[in-house]
């Protein structure tokens, strides 16, 4: 079990190592999201109506900082199906480690990843009129929660890129999924200007409750519209950590699983 | 004392139902070499991954160094080194890096982790590159440094599939001579390869393999042996042919057959470098100057084609990179 985790935390090390020696996945990995901020704050921001107090940045970030934590799992899966085609995982899994060491190793890599990027976002937020009104305690459960958001998350990108046969492939395919999930919600727009079915669509995606979440967390209201009144509309809280708990607890074991059988098709 | 032994292995890969590995039996002496030859798809990469623990087999048992290979794979992953057909460390890492990373997951503290990756750059001339990324390496360093990742704790037991596959001659022979200090240094060595000529140079023992069934196994002089001995050859002037045959005939006591177009003469010799000067003696005596004469041992082609009825490297030769047979 020691020796479970230390194994783990050097493939960690490996993971921010590479964001030492490639600055570069670092840079993009900020400016794309800190572009989305200004893109919605100046853009369409002007054309949105949030009615939140402060204005539509208020209501805006908590949503990027839900689509960004949400977009890291296509460099989750495609990151781990180019090392199974350069047969990395073969040389990792002839090696005395524990079965679970990798893996394990890359989520807590991309859970660093995670950190550096919210922060970058947070400041430029900040920088565009972003002034979360809950308090100091409020705001660091609101960073942890999408940490932990983009922890369980990762571990979908850990089996999507062990079940893939080709990085690329991965990378457009995770986004053809997340890209629809996050716009068909409530992160960038309120959900009460859909049209109504669009709006049971959008109210009961899962993005849209953890924006819910994050936005009470930050100290915003939530407004529902086909499904005001409904479980999540009034617990976001609650019911992001329920989805967290089922997306971890579907996941974690099948990664481990495919990891050991890897190789063995 | 056997180091590896593999008894009526039998793979077949669900996709496409292919039967991978037929029954297929080998055995290596401690401190020996054994190299695997084979033709692409001949079942070569499976038995390395089923004996390095990456792969189950369906059917049969092996050991390594003694160890039960389906039963405790984790002991075995402590005892054996891996090398595959692509040099698998990561392209971003430094060479250091890759190294020092590998150290820390065989449980090496930080400085013997440290030390070792030195040691071992060393070794493989690879220390004036430690500190760029691998992309940067040529195809010969990117597998030595494969190699040296494979040696972290010194196995006593190494597999190496296809080390020198895709490499440059310059490359080929270093990657020899590295693998040549290695066995010298009583590592017992498992080699998969298609290059006849590796496997001729490298290996104490050598298997066939095609189609997942050990087709033959010897030395390399046994396997020669095998196809038929030396044959003589001799290359003479158009006007010289006929009394050529009779003397090549004669001193063979075989016929001899004639390569019309390149003149050239040769008869199967038992005797090597003896009928070799008889037949020469008998030239001078008849006032006949050979163009070309020599001793042909059949080369391990000769070997594959004799035993399989095709070439060893007539299928896909080319194969796809990320594809396995």
């Amino acid at each position: 079990m020691k020796n479970a985790i230390s194994d783990a935390l050097v493939i960690t090390r490996r993971q921010l190592l590479l964001l030492v020696r490639v600055p570069e996945v670092l840079i993009f990995s900020t400016i794309q999201p800190v572009m989305f901020v200004l893109l919605f704050r100046y853009v369409f921001g002007g054309s949105i109506t949030s009615g939140q107090p402060g204005g539509y940045v208020q209501f805006l970030m908590p949503g990027i900082f839900v689509q960004t934590v949400a977009f890291t799992l296509a460099g989750t899966a495609s990151g781990l199906a180019e090392d199974m085609t350069k047969g990395l995982i073969d040389r990792y899994r002839s090696l005395p480690i524990a079965r679970s060491a990798l893996v394990v190793g890359k989520t807590l890599g991309d859970s660093a990843l995670n950190i550096v990027v919210l922060l970058v976002m947070g400041i430029a937020g900040f920088i565009v009129g972003w002034r979360p009104t809950s308090g100091i305690a409020k705001i660091a459960v609101a960073f942890l929660f999408l940490l932990a958001f983009g922890y369980a998350l990762s571990w979908v990108g850990i089996y999507v890129g062990l079940s893939a046969k080709d990085a690329r492939v991965v990378q457009n395919a995770s986004f053809l999924v997340t890209f629809p999930l996050t716009f068909l919600s409530s992160a960038f727009a309120p959900t009460t200007g859909m049209p109504r079915p669009l709006q049971y669509f959008a109210e009961w995606n899962p993005v849209s409750t953890m924006v819910a979440a994050c936005r009470g967390l930050f100290g915003l209201e939530n407004h529902f519209g086909a499904t005001a009144g409904s479980f999540p509309s009034q617990h976001p809280l609650i019911m992001s950590v329920v989805y967290m708990a089922i997306i971890m607890t579907i996941f974690i074991p099948l990664s481990v699983r495919k990891y050991n059988d890897a190789g063995k098709k | 004392m056997k180091s590896v032994v593999a008894e009526d292995i039998v793979k077949t890969y669900r996709k496409g139902n292919v039967r991978a590995l037929d029954h297929l039996s080998l055995d290596v002496e401690e401190g020996t070499v054994l190299s695997v030859l084979g033709p692409n798809g001949a079942g070569k990469t499976t038995i390395v991954r089923i004996l390095a623990t990456l792969l189950a087999a369906d059917s049969g048992s092996a050991t390594v160094g003694g160890i039960d290979v389906m039963k405790h794979p984790d002991k075995v992953r402590e005892i054996i080194g891996l090398s595959g057909q692509y040099a698998a460390v990561d392209e971003t890492l430094t060479g250091w890096d890759n190294l020092v990373m590998f150290g820390r997951l065989y449980h090496l503290d930080k400085k013997a982790a440290i030390k070792r990756a030195e040691e071992l750059l060393e070794r493989f001339s690879l220390s004036d590159s430690a500190r760029r990324p691998i992309k940067t390496y040529s195809g010969g360093m990117r597998r030595r440094l494969d190699l040296a990742a494979s040696l972290i704790v010194q196995p006593k037991i190494l597999f190496l599939d296809e080390p020198t596959t895709g490499l440059d001659p310059r490359g080929r022979q270093e990657m020899w001579g590295v693998i040549e200090e290695l066995v010298k240094g009583g590592v017992t060595l498992l080699l998969t390869t298609q290059y006849l000529d590796e496997a001729d140079q490298l290996a104490d023992e050598i298997i066939v393999i095609d189609h997942g069934r050990v087709i033959a196994r010897g030395t390399s002089d046994a396997l020669k042996k095998e196809v038929g001995g030396e044959r003589l050859e001799v290359v003479v002037a158009e006007n010289h042919i006929a009394p050529t045959l009779e003397i090549v005939a004669r001193v063979s006591g075989a016929p001899a057959s004639l390569d019309d177009g390149l003149r050239k003469i040769s008869a199967p010799v038992t005797t090597g470098a003896t009928a070799l000067i008889e037949v020469l003696r008998s030239l001078d005596a008849a006032g006949i100057h050979p163009l070309d004469v020599g001793l042909k041992r059949p080369s391990l082609d000769d070997v594959f084609m004799a035993l399989t009825g095709h070439v060893a490297e007539d299928e896909k030769v080319e194969l796809k990179k990320g594809r396995r047979p």
